[in-house]
């Protein structure tokens, strides 16, 4: 690779050409503090919390976009450089909602810990005029609160360059700049698909999930509700991060272990659903290739994926396969065939699921998602939601016991616990119509090409006779320029598989939020979705159609894949939605 | 062949002033006595002496008529254009003499003037491709592509000393070699239109009056640094300039000066015009290019410069106007010729407007290196109403305010930035000593603060920040350390801001820091206002003395806040006066008096 010398705070540095001094200081071992950069996301110097000084240079500079060149000298801590970081978090602050002890960011916060790093004083120096905002409550997943937002842009990055969709940006100018939709329109009524991307990224409280524990605390209190909880794969690979715990870290056993904790009846595994989807979505599969269906089948486990496709693909709709995603055949389930054999009433079911997802709050308000007439899924926390249950009983999370999940509901292969990272789905789905087309056992289930945290992959296996053609495709910006190729005819796909958040669920948007510090210089995802595919190595059972409890679940009650009953009770039907249009 | 032609401004000024009904008139009037054929009206740009337009001046002759009314029009026809007497009335006062009408060019505006980027301003018909030609347009277009290269072009240029009459006073030549150094598959030149200081309208002036230079130096640029495309990108509030280009491309496409194949040297230029929706930002280069991407104008962090990435992350060439219209002289007469003009470092001519406390309000083209002094009392024609000098205000809202210590400095580039102002684009406002000067630096920061468009902390907080404490000090609410906590937040602005709009609003208020800051401490220690401008500092008052009692002012005061009986003195309730004047203009003794 090809270097260039320069000189950090009079130390010589040796960093990759079109590095930039952030990264250059990086491999010097300093931490140059930023706010609004994000990596190949939003690259904007807006925020000027990065300045350093440059030799020869007419003013500071904005170390995270500034490319360094051979020779270049650069300080990143004088006097003048300190003072101005200061001043721009004290005018920062001077139009910004200071009610930090009551903020769901508080502690956390990354604007927060620069005002301790940078040793702010006086929060109250630039007191001046301040904008006021209502809090955009309308969407069905989050809250806006301008009051707290420091207009870095990430969330209108993010949303733009990463998803798509674009629903989020600048209006105004100047003192009155305020990120919110076009025309000023709620979020709650554009085509936001509720992925919540936005607010992982954001650095502080001003956007955050609608955080629905107090409604579970009411549950777990009602002496007349039985309250059951499922978590998503993804949930396991990130919870521990809240406490602590390096990135990566698979924390089931302690998760299940709190969940116990904090009362709730029955600790199920969302991991089941998932091999009950591969049940359905594969036999849809093989039944569409067979019979001339619709291909390419698009999965439908993404919620996000899915508004987003009902709203910029509404012609593409019968792509999608018609199963309901895990977290609504796990209610489904539970209400119908669980209720039954445990002469539960349904109406007194509370379930609860775990979600590393904002899209999930959304989808349990679908319609055609309430088997048992009545909705499949209660309450959706998100990852989040669950590590603020977890402290606010007093749970010591980290030196909880092991404990496994509830039977038969919590049994799972390792083809479910992959789910939760881009490619998972697709991987499993093919470990049983592999099996099923060839009737043979697969000498290897691992499907690697479809690994990794590629936005855009594609593999072909050739099965039985004929070739499939898949692909994978994660964050919707990918989807949609996958799709195009799909539409445009350049490229011929079997089946594909899209999940919202790019990497998969194990980024999901109600996952630990990690601050850009983090997130600049490790790849989170990847770290997350190791600790799901150990899992799956390491599991006796790899294979959706080898779960005991999936079997006994069709034996006992709904006979076979894609059978009437099946239908009724784990498919669904989309809708065809606009994009904003005045 | 006519054997009379009468130039009606069309420039923006003067047809706001009615003259596009004088147009009209002169026609009908000039039809009505059968001269239909004799004399020919012709609409041409801006001649620069904007406060005494409407402007006629007619042809053989020069006769230069000013303030014009449609109701005159009858008698110039029938005197002038038909019995040869001409209207003397309305002849600009000062070519009157008593050995008959001067020419126009040994007057005080104009005799220091040496107009090269408004040659043909007022002079040719702009919406005629022909005029343009008959002045020697397009000759240097031809010469560039089929004598030079496009080294020799940048050459020439480079050797002019030609730099960038936007603001930044950027070597030109340079900037055409960094873009010509970067391969591509596409390149761009464009140019910036989007003029928006505070009284600044000389691009506006030449876009209106000569628009075809613009294409014609554009086009060479395109030759000079391997473009194919050019984009003005023009403020929507010109419309004039908006319809002059637009007919002028057409025009240039038809005679194939822009388009395929120019001049059957094979190289290819075409030139599409882009509306800027009103963001002062947008003159700012990269934001300018943000927004024809169809982006929101924001500026973006540099290096990439555009020469290397763009408009579209391709390679950009980007001047503005007036530098443009320099283009074409420069290669006719080549760069020695343009050397011979202005100071060392800062060659040619600058084009001002004259604004604010002075006689000769308009545009005027002086060598660089004329004396502020010069401008103001000769070309300006000096103070009204025999107020004194007290600053003139250059450069815009990024620049300073000059004061008159400083009136004998040559004006170039680097003479403005080293006594703390700037050239900016050519704005020049003269206030005399009725105007308060951090009255006059919270007008040119208020209106950054007003234009920031809200991307980087320091411009988008800070600049409103410094609002608020100029305000608490003409308020007569801040103390001495909020003075040394307003400096030291300007130099933060300075060192910090994302764009040159963000690093240079705070000089307005450095500016007038460094050279009345007595003015500043007037405020905040005396409590007091000494040019009498902040309403909240002032009190009215009447003298007993003086008062005779006649009841005008507590009928004209709008607020009831003058109270006395018929006869006797009157006093003002300071608790209810809101400070309007009204008493103060109609006292007919005398009596009250402003303090």
């Amino acid at each position: 690779m090809e270097t260039v010398n320069i000189k950090i705070n009079g130390i010589q540095v040796e960093a990759p050409v079109g590095s930039t001094i952030l990264e250059a200081a990086k491999l010097a071992h300093i931490d140059i503090p930023t706010l609004c950069f994000l990596k190949e996301i939003n690259e904007i110097g807006a925020c000027r919390m990065c300045v350093v000084e440059v030799k020869g240079a007419r003013s500071l500079v904005a170390s995270c976009v500034y490319p360094i060149r051979d020779g270049m000298e650069v300080w990143t801590n004088t006097p003048k450089v300190l003072s101005s970081r200061k001043k721009t978090l004290e005018l920062i602050l001077s139009d910004h909602d200071r009610k930090c002890l009551s903020c769901v960011r508080s502690g956390k916060c990354e604007l927060q810990k620069l005002c301790n790093d940078l040793n702010v004083e006086n929060e109250l120096l630039y007191e001046g005029a301040r904008t006021h905002y209502e809090i955009d409550e309308s969407a069905p997943h989050m809250y806006r609160d301008n009051n707290k937002c420091i207009l870095c842009r990430r969330c209108s990055a993010v949303c733009a360059k990463v998803q798509g969709v674009g629903v989020i940006g600048a209006n105004e100018r100047g003192f009155s700049t305020t990120i919110s939709c076009a025309f000023d329109l709620p979020l709650g009524e554009t085509s936001c698909v509720s992925c919540g991307q936005c607010i992982a990224v954001c650095p502080t409280g001003a956007l955050s999930e609608k955080d629905d524990t107090e409604e579970v605390f009411a549950a777990l209190a009602d002496p007349d509700k039985y309250v059951i909880v499922q978590t998503a794969p993804a949930v396991r690979a990130a919870l521990g991060e809240e406490f602590g715990l390096p990135i990566g870290t698979n924390v089931q056993g302690k998760m299940v272990a709190a969940l116990r904790r904090l009362g709730f009846d029955k600790v199920f595994d969302t991991d089941f659903a998932a091999d009950l989807t591969i049940m359905e979505e594969a036999n849809e599969f093989l039944d569409r290739v067979k019979n001339g269906g619709v291909l390419p089948l698009i999965t439908s486990c993404s919620p996000g994926w899915i508004k987003y496709c009902e709203h910029y693909y509404p012609d593409m709709l019968d792509n999608l396969s018609s199963c309901k995603s895990p977290q609504q055949m796990f209610g489904a389930i539970t209400k119908t065939y669980y209720a039954e054999k445990m002469k539960l009433d349904p109406e007194k079911i509370v379930m609860v699921s775990v979600m590393p997802c904002t899209a999930k709050k959304f989808e349990i308000g679908r319609s055609d998602e309430n088997a048992a007439d009545v909705p499949d899924v209660d309450i959706s926390i998100t990852t989040r939601e669950l590590a603020r249950m977890i402290e606010r009983v007093g749970l010591n999370f980290n030196s909880l016991p092991e404990e496994d999940f509830d039977d038969p509901l919590g049994r799972s292969t390792g083809a479910a616990v992959i789910f939760g990272a881009t490619g998972g789905v697709m991987e499993a789905a093919l470990r049983t119509a592999v099996e099923t087309l060839t009737g043979k056992d697969l000498p290897n289930p691992d499907f690697t090409e479809v690994r990794g945290t590629k936005g855009i992959k594609e593999a072909t296996y050739h099965v039985a006779g004929m070739d499939i053609n898949v692909a994978v495709a994660s964050g919707l910006a990918n989807a949609r320029e996958l799709l195009e190729q799909v539409k445009s005819g350049e490229k011929n796909y079997h089946f594909i598989e899209i999940m919202g958040c790019p990497g998969g669920c194990v980024n999901g948007g109600g996952q630990p939020k990690q601050p850009a510090s983090v997130r600049n210089f490790t790849d989170i995802k990847a770290l997350r979705a190791k600790a799901l595919y150990t899992q799956d190595a390491n599991m006796p059972l790899r294979k959706s159609h080898e779960n005991p409890a999936i079997k006994q679940l069709y034996k006992e009650y709904l006979e076979k894949p894609g059978s009437h009953k099946a239908h009724e009770i784990l498919h669904t039907t989309y809708v065809k939605r606009t994009v904003n249009q005045l | 062949m006519y054997r009379s032609h009468v130039l009606v401004c069309g420039g923006t000024g003067c047809t706001s002033s009615g003259s596009h009904r004088i147009v009209e008139t002169l026609k009908t009037e000039i039809e009505k006595n059968g001269l239909k054929d004799e004399i020919a009206v012709v609409q041409t740009g801006c001649h620069g002496l904007c406060a005494l337009g409407p402007i006629m001046i007619v042809y053989p002759g020069a006769t230069f008529y000013s303030l014009v009314k449609e109701e005159d029009i009858p008698e110039i026809v029938s005197e002038h254009f038909l019995k040869g007497r001409i209207v003397t009335r309305l002849v600009y006062e000062e070519t009157v003499t008593e050995e008959g009408i001067k020419s126009l060019s040994d007057t005080d505006f104009y005799k220091k003037q040496n107009r090269i980027a408004l040659r043909n301003c007022g002079i040719i018909n702009p919406e005629n491709i022909d005029e343009y030609i008959a002045t020697d347009g397009y000759e240097a277009l031809g010469r560039v592509l089929t004598e030079y290269t496009p080294d020799q072009v940048i050459q020439t240029i480079l050797d002019s000393g030609l730099r960038g009459r936007g603001g930044g006073g950027f070597p030109t030549g340079l900037k055409w070699k960094f873009a010509k150094g970067y391969d591509a598959d596409q390149k761009y030149v464009c140019c910036n239109a989007d003029e928006g200081d505070p009284g600044a309208f000389m691009d506006r002036s030449v876009l209106e009056g000569d628009p075809h230079v613009v294409l014609e130096a554009m086009t060479i640029a395109g030759f000079a640094i391997g473009a194919s495309q050019g984009y003005i990108y023009v403020r929507a509030e010109y419309p004039i300039a908006v319809k002059r280009l637009q007919i002028a491309i057409n025009q240039a496409r038809e005679y194939g000066l822009l388009g395929k194949n120019i001049f059957n040297t094979g190289f290819n230029f075409d030139i599409d015009l882009r509306l800027g929706a009103g963001a002062f930002v947008c003159g700012e280069e990269t934001a300018l290019m943000t927004s024809i991407e169809g982006n929101r104008g924001e500026p973006r962090p540099r290096p990439p410069f555009p020469a290397e990435k763009g408009l579209f992350g391709k390679p950009t060439l980007l001047n503005n106007v007036e530098t443009y219209a320099n283009i074409p002289q420069i290669i006719l007469h080549g760069a020695d010729w343009f050397t011979s003009m202005g100071t060392e470092k800062s060659k040619g001519t600058k084009v001002f407007a004259l604004g604010g406390k002075i006689h000769n309000t308009g545009l005027v083209e002086i060598p660089m290196g004329t004396t502020l002094r010069e401008v103001v009392e000769e070309i300006g024609g000096g103070i009204p109403n025999g107020k004194r000098f007290k600053a003139a205000q250059t450069g815009g809202p990024s620049g300073g305010c000059i004061p008159a210590e400083h009136l004998d400095i040559p004006i170039d580039y680097d003479n403005l930035i080293s006594i703390g102002s700037m050239m900016g684009s050519g704005g020049l406002i003269v206030m005399d000593e009725d105007n308060c000067m951090v009255d006059i630096a919270k007008f040119f920061l208020d209106f950054t603060v007003e234009e920031s468009c809200g991307k980087c902390t320091p411009c988008r907080i800070g600049t409103k920040r410094l609002s608020e404490m100029l305000d608490k000090i003409t308020k007569g609410n801040a103390t001495l350390e909020d003075i040394d906590k307003m400096e030291e937040l300007c130099y933060y602005i300075k060192e910090n801001a994302l764009c040159g709009l963000g690093q240079t609003a705070p000089n307005p208020v450095l500016s007038t820091l460094r050279y009345f800051r007595d003015e500043y401490i007037a405020h905040v220690v005396d409590k007091k206002c000494p040019a009498g401008v902040c309403k909240a500092l002032l009190s009215y008052q009447i003298d007993p003395d003086k008062c005779k009692g006649c009841t005008l002012c507590s009928r004209i005061c709008p607020n009831n806040a003058i109270n006395g009986k018929v006869k006797e003195a009157h006093v003002i309730d300071q608790s209810k006066c809101l400070k309007c004047g009204a008493c103060l203009e109609k006292c007919r003794f005398g009596a009250i008096s402003k303090k």
